[in-house]
C-alpha cells in the first residue's frame, strides 16, 4: 500500500509517495537523499539514526513515515545556520569526539535534543533529587542521557567533554 | 516486513470498530516495539490502525485526588511530570530506568503496558515458541534462560514481562481504562497482564479490538514514599534482571502499610502480596524485611540459568525497603 505524505526536512517541505512500510530513516536516506542519519542496527538499539522529530530526539528507524505525516524533522545536516556549525558540531571537532564517524550525526542530534530536555528540567536515572528545579549536567548525567547512542570506536571519552564544554560556554 | 494497510481512524470508536472487523489487525501508537517486531516478522498484522493521536496525551488530576494518564502520553513526558515526581516517584524512576531518551520520547503509556517479552526465542522465528506458535514447544526451558521467569511460569512458557513502568503501576494499584466494541471497561492492572498457564500466546486479558485509553493512579498519601530499584547487566539501557517498586507507610517505627511489585521475574509485573501482608503492623527492622522477602520467594522455581534471581530479588526487596524506611520516618 502506498501513501502520499509531507515531511518538513531541515526546513524544506518535501512531498513523497511511499510504501506504508517505509520508516522515516528510509524515507530520508532512500527517497530524499538525506543521508546524515545512519542505518546501524535498524532495530532502535544503536542511535545512529537519531533525528529531532517535532523537536524531540527520536530513533527514525522505528518511526513509520506514514504515521508522521506533516512532521518537522531535523537531521545533523540541518543544525548549521548560515554556514556556521552548531556549537555541538564545533565542539565534537575540537574534542575529536569521533573516530570512524558513523555514529556521529546521531550522537550530535541526540546531544542537541538532550540539552533541550535538560533545559526543560527533565530528570534522568542518575538525577539524585527527582524534584530538583535545575539539572546539573555532570559527566555521569551526560553518560546516562546519551546511553541510547552507541559508538563502536568507543570515542565516549571525547564525546562527554565535547558535550560538557558546550554547556559551560 | 509483510505488506499491510495503514488506517488512521477519526476517533477512538472508529479505531475500535476498524480493528474489531479485522481479525489480524493491530493498533499502532509509538511503534518502538511493534515496528521492530514487524521487521523481524514475529508480528505480521495485515492492517495497522494508528491511534497515537486519538487518545489523550495529558496527565490530569482526578476529582478523588488521583491522576489520570492519557494513553498517548510519551514515557519521557510522564517521567518528567511534576505531579508524578512528587506523588508517585517510583513511577518516574521506573520510566527513567527503561530504554533510552530517544525511545522514551516515542513510546507511549498504553504501548508500554502492551509491549512484548524480550525472550530471545520469541523474537527468533526459526526456533520453537509456544507464545508465537502454540504447541511448538518452549525453547527457553532447556535453553538460555538467564533472563526468564522464576515465579508463576508454566511448562509452556517462562517468558518475563519487560516493562519497568508497569511494575510501578502494579505497586500503585493502577486502573487501566479500556474502550472496546462493547463499550468501556476499567481493569485493575493486576488483572490486565496474565500468567502464561496453557495459553502463553495471550499476554493480557484484553479482547481483540479493546484499546487502552488511559491509566488511573489512586490517591494514596504514602505513595510519595516510594522507590524503584532496577538491577541490570549494564549501567544504562538494558532490561531488568530483577527490579522492585515499593512504597512504605510508617508510623512510630511500625509499618502501617506496604506495596511491593517485582519486575523481571514473571510473565507479568509480580505483586508481592505475601510480603506486603507479612509486613503490616510489624516494626521496621531489617530482619522483618528479610523475613517478608523470604516468604515471597518461597514459591520461586528457578530454571537452569537463573537461580541467581532468587537471592537477588530477596536482596533488592530488603535494600529498597531499608532505604524507604530511612527516608520515610
Amino acid at each position: 500500500m502506498d501513501a502520499q505524505i509531507t515531511l518538513h526536512v531541515d526546513g524544506v517541505e518535501r512531498q513523497l509517495t511511499l510504501d506504508t512500510r517505509t520508516t522515516i530513516l528510509d524515507a530520508l536516506r532512500e527517497h530524499l537523499g538525506v543521508i546524515s542519519p545512519k542505518k546501524g542496527c535498524d532495530h532502535g538499539q544503536c542511535g545512529a539514526c537519531t533525528v529531532l522529530l517535532d523537536g524531540r530526539r527520536a530513533k527514525s528507524c522505528l518511526a513509520l513515515a506514514v504515521a508522521h505525516d506533516g512532521a518537522e524533522i531535523t537531521t545533523a545536516e540541518g543544525l548549521a545556520e548560515d554556514g556556521d556549525l552548531h556549537p555541538i558540531q564545533q565542539s565534537f571537532i575540537e574534542h575529536d569526539g569521533f573516530q570512524c564517524g558513523y555514529c556521529t550525526p546521531g550522537q550530535i542530534v541526540s546531544a542537541v535534543g538532550m540539552l533541550e530536555e535538560v533545559r526543560y528540567g527533565w530528570p534522568s536515572h542518575v538525577t539524585e533529587d527527582l524534584n530538583v528545579e535545575e539539572i546539573v549536567l555532570d559527566d555521569e548525567e551526560i553518560r546516562e542521557r546519551m546511553s541510547g547512542n552507541l559508538c563502536r570506536c568507543a570515542a565516549y571519552a571525547n564525546i562527554v567533554p565535547a558535550i560538557r564544554e558546550v554547556l559551560e560556554r | 516486513m509483510r505488506p499491510y494497510s495503514y488506517v488512521r481512524a477519526e476517533d477512538v470508536d472508529g479505531a475500535v470498530a476498524t480493528l474489531a472487523e479485522a481479525p489480524n489487525a493491530a493498533f499502532l501508537a509509538g511503534g518502538t516495539n511493534l515496528v521492530d517486531l514487524m521487521k523481524l516478522e514475529v508480528l505480521t498484522p495485515d492492517v495497522l490502525v494508528d491511534v497515537r493521536r486519538l487518545t489523550s496525551d495529558q496527565v490530569e488530576d482526578l476529582d478523588d485526588g488521583g491522576l489520570r494518564i492519557g494513553a498517548a502520553v510519551p514515557n519521557s513526558v510522564l517521567a518528567a511530570d511534576r505531579k508524578v515526581r512528587t506523588r508517585y516517584p517510583a513511577l518516574s524512576q521506573a520510566l527513567l530506568a527503561g530504554a533510552s531518551g530517544q525511545l522514551r520520547n516515542l513510546a507511549t503509556t498504553g504501548g508500554n503496558l502492551l509491549q512484548h517479552t524480550r525472550c530471545v526465542y520469541w523474537q527468533d522465528t526459526t526456533t520453537p515458541c509456544n507464545k508465537r506458535e502454540p504447541g511448538s514447544g518452549c525453547s527457553a526451558i532447556e535453553g538460555h534462560n538467564k533472563n526468564h521467569a522464576i515465579l508463576g511460569a508454566s511448562e509452556h512458557c517462562v517468558a518475563t514481562h519487560p516493562s519497568d513502568m508497569a511494575v510501578a503501576m502494579a505497586a500503585f494499584d493502577a486502573y487501566v481504562n479500556v474502550r472496546g466494541p462493547d463499550g468501556e471497561r476499567r481493569i485493575p492492572i493486576e488483572v490486565l497482564h496474565r500468567l502464561p498457564g496453557d495459553t502463553p500466546q495471550r499476554d493480557t486479558t484484553l479482547e481483540h479490538g479493546e484499546l487502552i485509553t488511559s491509566v488511573d493512579l489512586p490517591p494514596v498519601d504514602f505513595f510519595s514514599n516510594s522507590k524503584y530499584r532496577k538491577v541490570r547487566e549494564q549501567a544504562s539501557y538494558a532490561f531488568a534482571l530483577v527490579s522492585v517498586a515499593a512504597a512504605l507507610d510508617i508510623e512510630d517505627g511500625v509499618i502501617r502499610d506496604a506495596r511491593i511489585a517485582l519486575g523481571g521475574v514473571a510473565h507479568k509485573p509480580w505483586r508481592a502480596t505475601k510480603a506486603e501482608e507479612a509486613l503490616r503492623n510489624e516494626p521496621v527492622t531489617e530482619a522483618n524485611f528479610r523475613a517478608a522477602a523470604d516468604i515471597e520467594m518461597e514459591d520461586a522455581e528457578p530454571l537452569g540459568g537463573n537461580a541467581f534471581k532468587v537471592p537477588l530479588a530477596r536482596n533488592v526487596i530488603v535494600r529498597t525497603l531499608m532505604e524507604l524506611s530511612e527516608e520515610g520516618r
